[in-house]
């Protein structure tokens, strides 16, 4: 299976739409059951030309069973009808899982009174139903919002568990990025308005119902690829089928249109052909449980081709935020007093970066205080001064930038100690964050802040090197720090200061070198990108404009999700090529159990081709058919769970699948044919 | 001993035309070769055409259409006016309809399947200005279709996949006529029969009998019928007939004739795409079988022959030398016979018809493979390219990506035009029989019953369907049924694989190339030749196995033994 992802916090599994359902789940089973029967008609089978040939094949059996009753022909016309509802019964069973996720979806999306505010700024009570792109609505602590829309004023934590299965609020506010607000979803705290984005039935989460149904599910690229040469291998083995009559009756030994059917039905590749829509079912049923909705089963496809990553730096490759690392005091400071001044700046400061160092002073040099002395007024971050500090009376303690600092302290007529420019620099070359400390005209040092490289990610990333896939990491840092993070994080590459041009500018380099590109994002500037790139993840947190703009988007929002979905894309197809491989060798042992049956009784020379020695012409055609059936039901599990990728070499990959399934597609059908034939003679059925 | 020296020397001269034909064949096609542009821009200017102009897969066909239907038209009606014409010594008459129109098909498609015997049917004239041209151009648009398919491979984002005007005059021009005029030299010289004069009639003083020996152009008809992988000769005993075919090293410089534009082609199309070791990986899936079918056909023979042990002769220390030259014995023979069905060559130095029961099989589940082994001048590129992006399609799959072949993505178009080209020929082939075995004109064709006619009866079409000619003999082909449906048989294998493959081609070459990474599926190793060959066999061998289970397994079989 899947290596755990590394977005484990963030993945919750059980709730919401992320349902991970045992494979035989009884109302599934059900609900599969009925489906096989319904999907007999011809109009839905004509669609799967293996199996209609197995349809129309059964057909002329029944024909031959009713004129020429026999427990031979009613057993092989029983068999092949089973065949036809096995596949059948796959697919609906792919299906039928994707209905159950789409109707919890669909409970939560009851009918609601929207709050719509007039031009006037009154508000009436309107059926959500009625809403119109462009409306203004209001929601406040307790109203479902009734349609996907945009905050344009005010700031509201908002319950999104409905869609994502994360029951901890999310804050949505006007502005920004976090504008974004889902249909479906309910408030509960504040006041919001609304602008509607989306017309009844058009929401976010009807799409999502459509497409975890799979209602209007359109086969993919490779699909299509895959069923022509499938008909093409059915086609091809019509001709081998029918000649056999005619080359019969010259060698004065008739064979009977019941027996040519089963090899017609054995050689033709049943297996695949019942399990390929399944699996392309499945497929987007494995992304929805890991909280992935992709829009289009294209984009699954293409997720399994690609060969650049671009990687957000922070979250993905990084824990976050940077972290006080080390105090460097300048000008024969000593340490412990760069420390405490540090600390006294940083004692107001509730950003990360400010917490970091009030725990790294505490724990390197014991300094006792926990708050700000009372007379202290504190100096927040500005992106201006871009400095932050606390005024206590007759003192100044600040913390920033090095220029920022350097120019705070000459206004203030101190001077620069020789040895501080190169404590910056040597710091910024390391990839660190240099926060130069100052009591007022007096530099006292350098505080160091890191990246910290998420642990495990080193290796991942040489995983998907031995993949074939290259990671680049994005990131708005200056090129030198980017260059340490990267090779400490062993990523391929990297853009530094990235700018949506700048992003935009590589995924176009990289697409035209031939290569397929995947990104996460969640701005409005990403959406160029998102768009741009063949496969765009767009967080669910993010704005509307980046949802509508990527092809999938991921619930969790967290950024290291599109591996996952790369891995699901690879699964996709190695299970498609996996089963076709195996269906089409097992034909080597259907030809050795039918084709010396057929002639037996003219020529029982051909018993020396009997080389599963089975008991006789009989009982080797209707074991082959019995066994050809009974795989499709073997199978089923593994066309829904997928075929396992580690990330590895493709040769390797091909070597391991090549082996389990080309030379055990070869040697299982040898092996069950006979048990099926050792069994059926021991029933005395033959 | 002499044979090991045999296979010696026939490894070595392959391997000298692979590495050294292969890149000259390349620089041919590219342009580079101009040893002979005087004669080549007459040509040009003959057939007033452009050479600096290239064409889109579309118009490439068209040309391939016209040229073809033209050839075809200019031999039947040669064969059929050859009485009024000059060269005809033995003042032979028009040759019938029917047979006109097979043996028309059969050079055209470099298949050479002959419903006659050439020296009692065919006058100088039609052996020369008819089939001997044929034996050239045929060849040159085999290769031609090959190279533009390769194009396809090596182009990225292009509408054109060159000119089939300038690539079949230049195979003719650089290629075939140097050295089928070198070689057939070596055949006169070894002492097959160069002349004009018409036959001779000898007189036996010593028993009393005169004998009409027939002669003609012989020896340098027999260095194309090689090297363009044709196999129709001169003389009805083709390559048994000591005239033809007079020594045993004439015998060895056939199978190196045969051989070495088929083998050559593997280095040219690595040399194009950028990779020798593409070339290597499908020369090793072809050598492979070469090897394994020679040696399977080979031991077969070494085995004494069943029916002639049944009646009575059960010593046979040389094994079945039954229908063979006591000249070659039966391993230079059957390496004749096995490289000759494995090229679609067809020519043949013993007869088919008396093999072992294995043996024959040997032979037609040659050309049941398709013809990549290493098939026709040309043609066993394209198909075995076929066959490759099958097994890239079905693999590629397998690692979890998009499979691409030398950087092309295979997608709905390409697979369907490669399926196409793969399941022609055994469709064809299969269907034509029925008819043959239903029909009582085509089980009237065969000289033997049971599974010996039949075999009969199978070999001729698939030979015919594979563009192959061997004749297993046995089957009298010169019939109003097998002349007919013989000639649809060679049309729908030779033109019904070559559209699919100039469309492919067109596909191809529009593409962009995928840049290559660890996790491309790689087609020049061991892996990927295995799986090449399972789905040759599985694919394309295994759909003849219940047709084979009656014909040569059955004889087999009933022979009570089984190896």
């Amino acid at each position: 299976m899947l290596r755990p992802p590394l977005s484990r916090g963030g993945h919750r599994g059980g709730r919401g739409v992320a349902q991970s359902r045992g494979l035989f789940d009884v109302a599934i089973l059900k609900v599969a059951l009925r489906g096989s029967v319904v999907k007999l008609d011809p109009r839905v089978q004509i669609r799967n030309p293996v199996m209609f040939v197995v349809l129309v094949g059964t057909g002329g059996t029944l024909a031959e069973a009713i004129l020429h009753p026999s427990v031979f022909t009613w057993s092989i016309t029983c068999w092949l009808f089973l065949t036809v509802l096995f596949a059948n019964f796959a697919e609906a069973m792919a299906e039928g899982r994707g209905k159950a996720q789409a109707d919890t979806l669909r409970r939560t999306r009851s009918e609601t009174k929207a709050r719509r505010l007039r031009a006037d700024g009154s508000e009436e009570l309107v059926p959500s139903a009625q809403l119109a792109t462009g409306d203004l609505v209001v929601c406040e602590a307790g109203d479902l919002i009734p349609s996907d829309g945009e905050v344009i004023e005010g700031i509201a934590s908002v319950d999104e568990s409905a869609i994502t299965g994360e029951s901890a609020p999310v804050i949505r506010e006007s502005g920004g990025d976090r504008s974004a607000v889902t249909g479906g979803t309910r408030v509960l705290s504040d006041r919001i308005v609304v602008r509607i984005s989306a017309a009844a039935g058009n929401t976010f989460l009807d799409r999502m119902i459509a497409l975890v149904e799979g209602a209007n599910r359109q086969r993919t690229p490779n699909e299509i690829a895959l069923s022509i040469l499938l008909a093409a291998l059915t086609v091809i083995f019509i001709p081998v089928v029918v000649s056999l009559y005619p080359f019969a009756s010259y060698a004065h030994s008739p064979v009977s249109v019941v027996v040519l059917i089963s090899l017609l039905v054995c050689l033709i590749p049943t297996t695949i052909g019942a399990l390929l829509s399944a699996i392309g079912i499945a497929g987007m049923d494995r992304l929805v449980q890991r909280n992935v909705l992709a829009m289009s089963g294209r984009a699954v496809e293409a997720a399994g081709d690609v060969q650049t990553l671009l990687l957000d730096k922070t979250g993905t490759i990084t824990l976050g935020n940077r972290m006080a690392a080390a105090f460097h005091p300048v000008a024969g400071c000593p340490e412990r007093e760069l420390a405490a001044a540090a600390l006294l700046s940083s004692l107001a400061d509730e950003t990360p970066e400010g917490r970091s160092i009030v725990t790294l002073a505490r724990e390197r040099h014991d300094l006792a205080p926990t708050s700000a002395p009372s007379a202290a007024h504190f100096v927040p971050f500005s992106a201006t001064t871009r400095m932050s500090g606390l005024d206590l009376p007759g003192r100044q303690v600040r913390k920033g930038a090095a220029d920022a600092v350097r120019g705070w302290v000459t206004e203030q007529g101190g001077s620069i100690p020789a040895d501080l420019e190169p404590a910056v620099q040597r710091l910024a070359a390391e990839g660190a964050t240099p926060l130069v400390v100052a009591d007022g005209p007096r530099v006292l040092g350098v505080v160091e802040l890191k990246d910290v490289v998420k642990p495990g990610i080193r290796a991942r990333f040489e995983e998907l090197r031995q993949a074939g896939i290259r990671t680049v990491m994005i990131t708005g840092d200056n090129p030198l720090t980017a260059a340490t993070i990267a090779r400490e994080a062993g990523v391929d590459d990297f853009l530094a200061e990235a700018t949506p041009e700048t992003k935009m500018r590589l995924i176009r380099e990289e697409q035209e070198g031939g290569k397929l590109v995947a990104m996460t994002g969640d701005g409005t500037n990403d959406a160029p990108a998102l768009a741009q790139a063949d496969v765009g993840l767009a967080m669910n947190t993010g704005t509307q404009a980046a949802k509508e703009a990527g092809n999938m988007v991921d619930l969790d929002s967290s950024p290291t999700k599109l591996i996952d979905v790369v891995a699901v894309g690879k699964q996709l197809l190695i299970t498609r090529g996996a089963l076709t491989t195996f269906s089409i060798a097992n034909d080597v042992a259907k030809y050795f159990a039918i084709v010396p049956a057929l002639f037996a009784s003219s020529y029982p020379q051909l018993q020396a081709l009997n080389i599963m020695r089975l008991h006789s012409p009989q009982s080797a055609v209707l074991s082959a058919v019995i066994f050809n059936a009974l795989v499709i039901v073997a199978l089923i599990p593994l066309a829904l769970r997928g075929v396992r990728w580690r990330p590895s070499s493709a040769a390797a990959i091909l070597r391991r699948n090549l082996l389990i399934y080309g030379l055990g597609g070869v040697v299982t059908p040898f092996l069950g044919i006979k048990l099926i034939d050792l069994l059926l003679t021991a029933l005395h059925a033959y | 001993m002499q044979f090991a020296l045999t296979l010696l020397l026939l490894a070595a001269v392959l391997a000298l035309s692979w590495r050294f034909l292969g890149s000259y064949l390349e620089a041919v096609y590219s342009g580079r070769v101009r040893w002979l542009s005087g004669a080549e821009r007459v040509a040009y200017r003959l057939l007033g055409v452009d050479p600096g102009r290239e064409q889109r897969w579309r118009e490439y066909a068209v040309s391939l259409a016209l040229f073809s239907g033209a050839s075809l038209l200019f031999t039947y009606a040669l064969l059929r006016l050859q009485g009024q014409l000059p060269l005809n010594p033995q003042h032979l008459g028009a040759v019938s309809p029917l047979l006109s129109w097979n043996t028309a098909v059969s050079f055209l498609t470099n298949t050479n399947w002959q419903n006659y015997a050439g020296e009692t049917t065919m006058s100088y004239l039609s052996q020369m200005a008819a089939l001997t041209v044929q034996q050239f151009t045929s060849a040159a648009v085999g290769m031609a279709v090959a190279i533009s398919l390769v194009r396809g491979f090596s182009r990225a984002g292009a509408s054109t996949i060159g000119n089939f005007w300038v690539d079949t005059v230049r195979g003719c021009l650089y290629v075939l006529l140097p050295i089928a005029f070198v070689t057939g030299a070596v055949f006169v010289a070894q002492g097959a029969v160069q002349t004009l004069a018409g036959p001779v009639l000898i007189h036996d003083a010593l028993n009393g009998a005169t004998q009409l020996i027939p002669r003609g152009p012989v020896g340098f008809m027999e260095s194309i019928k090689q090297l363009g992988t044709n196999g129709g000769g001169f003389f009805n005993a083709n390559g048994a007939d000591p005239l033809e075919n007079p020594t045993q090293l004439t015998n060895l410089l056939s199978v190196a004739l045969l051989l070495c534009i088929p083998v050559a082609l593997t280095y040219t199309f690595g040399k194009m795409v950028g990779s020798r070791r593409q070339g290597l990986a499908l020369l090793a899936a072809m050598g492979l079988i070469f090897a394994v079918w020679t040696g399977f056909t080979g031991y077969a023979e070494s085995q004494p022959n069943p029916a002639v042990a049944a009646a009575g002769v059960v010593a046979q220390p040389q094994g079945n030398m039954e229908g063979k030259e006591v000249r070659f014995g039966v391993l230079d023979s059957t390496l004749y016979d096995v490289a000759s069905t494995q090229t679609s060559t067809g020519s043949v130095d013993s007869t088919p018809d008396s093999y072992t029961p294995m043996g024959g099989f040997g032979l037609l589940t040659g050309m049941m493979l398709g013809e990549i082994t290493p098939g026709g001048a040309g043609s066993g590129l394209y198909t075995l390219l076929l066959f490759a992006i099958v097994a890239v399609f079905i693999g590629g799959l397998m690692v979890g990506r998009t499979p691409e072949y030398l950087g092309k993505k295979i997608q709905a178009r390409e697979v369907k035009l490669a399926s196409l080209g793969v399941l022609v020929m055994p469709v064809a082939v299969l269907v034509i029989t029925g008819i043959a075995t239903a029909l009582p004109a085509g089980r009237a064709g065969a000289f033997n019953s049971g599974p010996h006619g039949f075999t009969e009866i199978l070999y001729a079409l698939t030979s015919q369907g594979n563009n192959n000619g061997s004749a297993f003999a046995g089957l009298n082909g010169n019939t109003a049924f097998y002349n007919l449906a013989g000639g649809i048989d060679m049309l729908v294998g030779r033109f019904g694989v070559m559209l699919p493959v100039l469309a492919l081609a067109g596909a191809l070459a529009g593409k962009q190339a995928v840049p290559v990474s660890l996790g491309t599926f790689r087609t020049d190793n061991a892996t990927f030749v295995v799986l090449l060959l399972g789905v040759i066999l599985i694919v394309g061998g295994l759909t003849f196995f219940p047709a084979l289970s009656l014909g040569p397994l059955l004889e087999q079989l009933s022979h009570g033994r089984f190896f």
